[in-house]
């Protein structure tokens, strides 16, 4: 099957996007949830390369999304933009809005590191500090928090339990978080970034470099941790996006194809490009 | 539909559905050697359907074996999920249909020891060849992804429900006019009814085929002709 874009006069030109990709949308129950993050016209540039066309959608709030595509497709981009993580790199900007609880984090006056202390992000590879395990966490407690020693412990022990991870480093909390597994290792990355209080998560191919064991942890983890968070994953794991999320976004070409319940797209997606690629038959 | 990237999960299908339509011709025989039997009396030809039903339930437990190792090391999605999931059931309808083919034979070698009215026996056979008719087009519909056609199968199945009554009401009169015909008349009853059933089984597999395709049955509610049979008291 042909995946062309079904409608490309959008990528004539740059910079000015002339309408809103109209992406299918099955119908979704929105019923009781809430609107944590509100994506309207993004569009994304690598210098005069646009990488993202035109993307709308919600991140509803206690809810997991999953961005998926093929590799190119923007997915990873439209993570990065949710922490700001391209001011990092010149040349790069975002255009159109995204509203997170009222407020347009793409405002040039935003306060990037408290924003990214409200948006979490864990990467693909476990990037633990070289440094004990206890002060991995404490570490960017210290950034935006002066906590007295007790309550810094009792919070890098919150932080180690919320990430099922408390029980098998208790007894060794000095030592190097680079010591630990792979699967610890990613899990102690996690514990890092809930220890700050983060409103929403941003996992990038968080189980890319685990093993099967380690990613149903970290399944269960994501899985309990949405009830305090709202939760966007991007992952090449079709099964994975499946299994965690509530809803799944899918991504080709900067453009997003179809947004919709995960349930819904797995089973009976509505665009032929979403059917071709999670069924196997892309390209 | 383009080819999975991976070219043995095709294959795989392909082989699934190639083993339905097998099994879908089979019923098929079953189901139009039983009423050649009952229409002739012919008690060697029901014999035979009865030892071929073995073969029906082979298949469908080979579509059974099929499907749960596609399940298992596919982890299909969307339509690919819909296909090995309806192709289960209509397995499972296929295995009824010649049950009752089989059940059909079985009551026409008792039936040729007694004396049946003959009028009786001809709309059965009637109803029958409806049946077989609509299995056969279903059978089509199936191989041709023919939603429309599956439609128009599921339709008709308003009709079989139609002579279905009108059978039930003839053989109640026969039965009272004279009682010495109740036993013939009973096992007619029976096999009409099983033959109405095969016809409802046909009606499922034609949902079937528009599930696969388009991931929803028919909307409206399917169209009923034997609804006064069981307003008027006489629920079979």
């Amino acid at each position: 099957m042909s995946i062309a874009p079904a409608n490309d006069q959008r990528a004539n030109g740059h910079g000015l996007s002339t309408a809103v990709p109209v992406a299918t949308h099955a119908k979704i129950d929105t019923a009781g949830l809430a609107e944590k993050v509100t994506i309207k016209n993004l569009e994304f540039f690598y210098g005069d390369s646009r990488a993202l066309k035109g993307i709308s959608l919600s991140l509803y709030a206690n809810k997991t999304t999953a961005f998926i595509g093929p590799s190119g497709c923007g997915k990873s981009t439209l993570l990065r933009i949710l922490n700001r993580m391209y001011d990092l790199y010149p040349g790069q900007r975002a255009t159109g809005d995204v509203i997170f609880d009222g407020d347009n984090l793409l405002r040039a006056d935003q306060d990037i590191n408290l924003l990214r202390a409200r948006i979490g992000m864990v990467f693909q590879k476990p990037t633990p500090f070289p440094m004990s395990i206890y002060e991995n966490i404490a570490f960017g407690v210290r950034l935006y928090e002066t906590l007295p020693r007790a309550e810094l412990d009792a919070r890098v022990e919150l932080a180690l339990r919320r990430a099922a991870l408390w029980d098998e480093v208790k007894d060794k909390l000095n030592a190097n978080g680079q010591s630990l597994s792979g699967g610890q290792q990613q899990r102690l990355c996690i514990a890092r970034t809930v220890a700050v209080k983060p409103e929403v998560i941003l996992f990038d191919e968080p189980c890319s470099a685990l093993d099967p064991i380690s990613t149903a942890k970290i399944e269960e983890l994501i899985d309990e941790l949405k009830q305090d968070y709202t939760i966007v994953i991007v992952t090449h794991n079709m099964q994975q996006a499946a299994r965690v999320s509530d809803f799944t976004a899918f991504m080709y070409l900067g453009e997003l194809i179809e947004f919709g319940a995960t349930e819904t797209l797995f089973t009976t997606p509505k665009d032929s490009r979403t059917q071709a690629y999670i069924t196997g038959r892309f390209g | 539909m383009a080819e999975h990237t991976l070219k043995r999960f095709d294959e795989e299908l392909e082989r699934l559905s190639s083993t339905i339509s097998e099994m879908g011709g089979l019923a098929e025989t079953q189901l139009a050697q039983s009423l050649v039997a009952l229409r002739q009396g012919d008690s060697e030809v029901a014999e035979q359907v009865i030892v071929a039903d073995a073969r029906v339930d082979a298949l469908d437990e080979a579509v059974q074996e099929q499907t749960v190792k596609l399940l298992a090391l596919r982890q299909p999605m969307a339509v690919d999920l819909r296909v090995i999931l309806s192709s289960i059931k209509i397995a499972a309808a296929l295995e009824r249909i010649a049950d009752y083919a089989k059940n059909t034979a079985k009551r026409t070698i008792v039936l040729n020891n007694v004396t049946a009215p003959p009028s009786a026996v001809v709309g059965i056979d009637r109803l029958g060849r409806l049946v077989r008719t609509a299995l056969k087009d279903v059978l089509d519909a199936f191989a041709q992804g023919d939603v429309a056609k599956a439609h128009d199968v599921w339709q008709r199945d308003e009709e079989i429900d139609q002579v279905y009554t009108g059978l039930f009401r003839e053989l109640l009169t026969y039965m009272m006019e004279d009682p010495r015909t109740i036993t013939s008349c009973t096992h007619l009853l029976f096999m009409a009814k099983n033959i109405e059933r095969a016809g409802d089984h046909v009606t499922n597999i034609a949902e079937l085929v528009s599930f696969r395709t388009t991931g929803h049955g028919f909307d409206e509610a399917r169209p009923k002709g034997s609804a006064s049979l069981y307003a008027a008291g006489n629920a079979s």
